[in-house]
């Protein structure tokens, strides 16, 4: 089983992205279950979403507390609060930033990956130049990174499951795709 | 058809598959989305139905019942708060014999003011008539609704479909959505033999003198006695159409268990890691699931639990004064029969504090330590 927990803003699509990529990977046969932190939702409010992804029907019901990655869509985050709590060995931290992972300082055990999701949605105008969102762009990335699937199954689910423009999401989503590194 | 839904999406795609015709409710976090969905599919016709806006959920089950006077099928969701407000319409609708099915997602009573999960809200409905089932997974909820529908149907008595706050019904899972056309041919349409129409009217609910009103209960308690039977049946034509079988309660590696939780809902669905954690350890744990709460499935329970080295209840809830409330009713279960299965009664997870396979662990450390239980109540991750 693989556990990784999302940390964004209230209002980045930080808990569609969990969706999203849920939907991609039981696309592919996987057995996947998706949740947001249990709470109120505040835009600019520090958010958590959650996914589990397995091979066999998932049963714990619990919250996730040590994650086998974890993600960071809002890079003010990485000051902000302990993004790597619980965060198990060789755990990779995927941070929205066009800065290089080597200028992230974290333990050794612990690797580093950046995708500039950002900049990625504001070229495809999803959200303002203010309050981009970066959704999409992140889980194209993560999906690289982490090796989890291929991008056809990821479109898809963005097509099905994303209702304002699709077509610049998967685009999105497409470019971080293709510009991230795989890590695991 | 396979989907990525959450577990409030699930009640709603129950109720459409199960051409629900009439719907009155009221949004409730975190009921929210199953009525939000719900009038989406009213809007593009996917489903058939009238939508019903009511200013409370007193004003919803009041429209419920009325419809389903009226020979409509009808579905309602609401959650806490709005649940404890119907308490006088709950009773209206069993007493009237009104197959009513509502979605109920178990949030904390208030004060303190809470969102989150635990049973208090519905388990406080216990005795008001209505056949209760808790689900544990999204899938669960969607076969659950339309089997209710049918169970519901055949005796004339409502049912609750019940799930917990996020831990559910936020939560998104992979659910097979069934075919219309088999659910369809599963559950026929609603067509009660006496039905309120300007045609040929009848008075419904009116002044019940003493000479008839005790058989009226009667009447009610006999049907609701016909009913595991009938969901065991309904569950086996089920599982033959559709390959997943609902039943009373889920017994896992329950076999040669030393030890027994007997749990509901997510938590029910977390004990079995728990259980597996343990059997790796050398201890021999299993899960009794109780699915169906009202009727209480008391032959299934004696069968399962009567086998078991040790009980541990595990309550989401309390009963002020009493105890947790599965334990009471586990309890009574048991009581009288030649057999002595020490019984042990844990209370966590209230108002949404988290059940984890770990409390599963601690719960069997405590209860495997000793011969019989030294109180009724254990309290698991209370601060004090």
């Amino acid at each position: 089983m693989i556990e990784i927990r999302f940390h964004g803003r209230g209002g980045q699509g930080t808990v569609v992205a969990s969706k999203v990529l849920a939907d991609a990977l039981a696309k592919e046969g996987n057995f996947v279950q998706a949740y947001p932190e249990f709470g109120v939702e505040r835009r600019g409010a520090p958010v958590i979403a959650f996914i589990r992804i397995d091979d066999k029907p998932i049963y714990d019901k619990s919250r996730i507390y040590k994650p086998n990655h974890v993600v960071v869509v809002d890079p003010t985050l990485v000051e902000a609060i302990d993004v790597t709590e619980g965060l198990k060995d060789g755990g990779v931290i995927i941070i929205n930033s066009e800065k290089d992972p080597a200028s992230f300082k974290f333990p050794a055990h612990f690797k580093v990956a950046t995708i500039n999701a950002t900049g990625i949605a504001v070229k495809h105008k999803l959200g303002t130049l203010a309050a981009p969102i970066v959704n999409t762009a992140i889980v194209g990335a993560v999906v690289k990174i982490l090796d989890l699937t291929k991008l056809e199954p990821l479109l898809q689910a963005i097509k099905e499951g994303v209702p304002t423009r699709p077509d610049d999401n998967m685009a999105a989503a497409k470019e971080a795709y293709e510009t991230a590194q795989k890590v695991v | 058809m396979k989907k990525v839904i959450m577990g409030n999406h699930a009640l709603s795609w129950g109720a459409q598959l199960g051409r629900a015709q009439v719907i009155a409710a009221y949004p409730i976090t975190p009921q929210t989305q199953v009525v939000e969905l719900l009038s989406e599919m009213c809007a593009n016709k996917t489903l058939d139905a009238k939508f019903i806006k009511v200013e409370s959920e007193h004003s919803a089950m009041a429209a419920c019942i009325a419809a389903s006077i009226a020979g409509a099928r009808t579905f309602t969701a609401t959650s806490s708060q709005g649940l404890t407000l119907m308490h006088e319409l709950l009773h209206w609708a069993s007493g009237g014999r009104n197959p009513v099915v509502m979605g109920n997602i178990n949030r904390a009573m208030a004060p303190g003011w809470s969102i989150w999960t635990d049973q208090n809200d519905s388990l406080s409905q216990r005795d008001t008539g209505w056949i209760q089932f808790y689900c544990s997974s999204n899938q669960e909820v969607v076969d659950t609704v339309i089997q209710a529908f049918r169970v519901s149907e055949a005796v004339m008595i409502p049912s609750m479909v019940i799930l917990d706050a996020f831990a559910l019904s936020h939560t998104y899972e992979v659910v097979d959505i069934p075919d219309q056309e088999k659910v369809d041919a599963f559950l026929p349409p609603f067509n009660p033999p006496i039905r309120l129409t300007p045609t040929a009217p009848h008075a419904f609910g009116g002044l019940t003198s003493p000479e008839h009103y005790f058989e009226l209960r009667y009447k009610l308690q006999k049907d609701m006695e016909k009913v595991p039977d009938l969901v065991e049946q309904t569950g086996r034509e089920y599982e033959k159409m559709f390959g997943r079988y609902l039943g009373q309660v889920e017994d896992y590696r329950c076999e040669d268990a030393e030890l027994i939780f007997v749990t509901s809902g997510t938590a029910g669905y977390t004990a079995r890691v728990g259980v597996d954690q343990l059997r790796q350890e050398g201890v021999k744990a299993g899960n009794l699931r109780i699915k169906m709460f009202r009727p209480f499935p008391f032959a299934k329970v004696r069968e399962i639990l009567t086998k078991a080295g040790k009980v541990a209840v595990v309550d989401r809830n309390i009963s002020y004064g009493h105890h947790g409330v599965f334990y009471q009713e586990v309890k009574s279960a048991l009581y009288g029969r030649d057999h002595n299965v020490p019984l042990f009664g844990y209370i966590t997870g209230l108002g949404g504090r988290d059940i984890t396979p770990e409390i599963y662990k601690e719960i069997a450390q405590l209860t495997l330590a000793k011969d019989k239980p030294e109180e009724d109540i254990t309290w698991i991750g209370v601060k004090r």
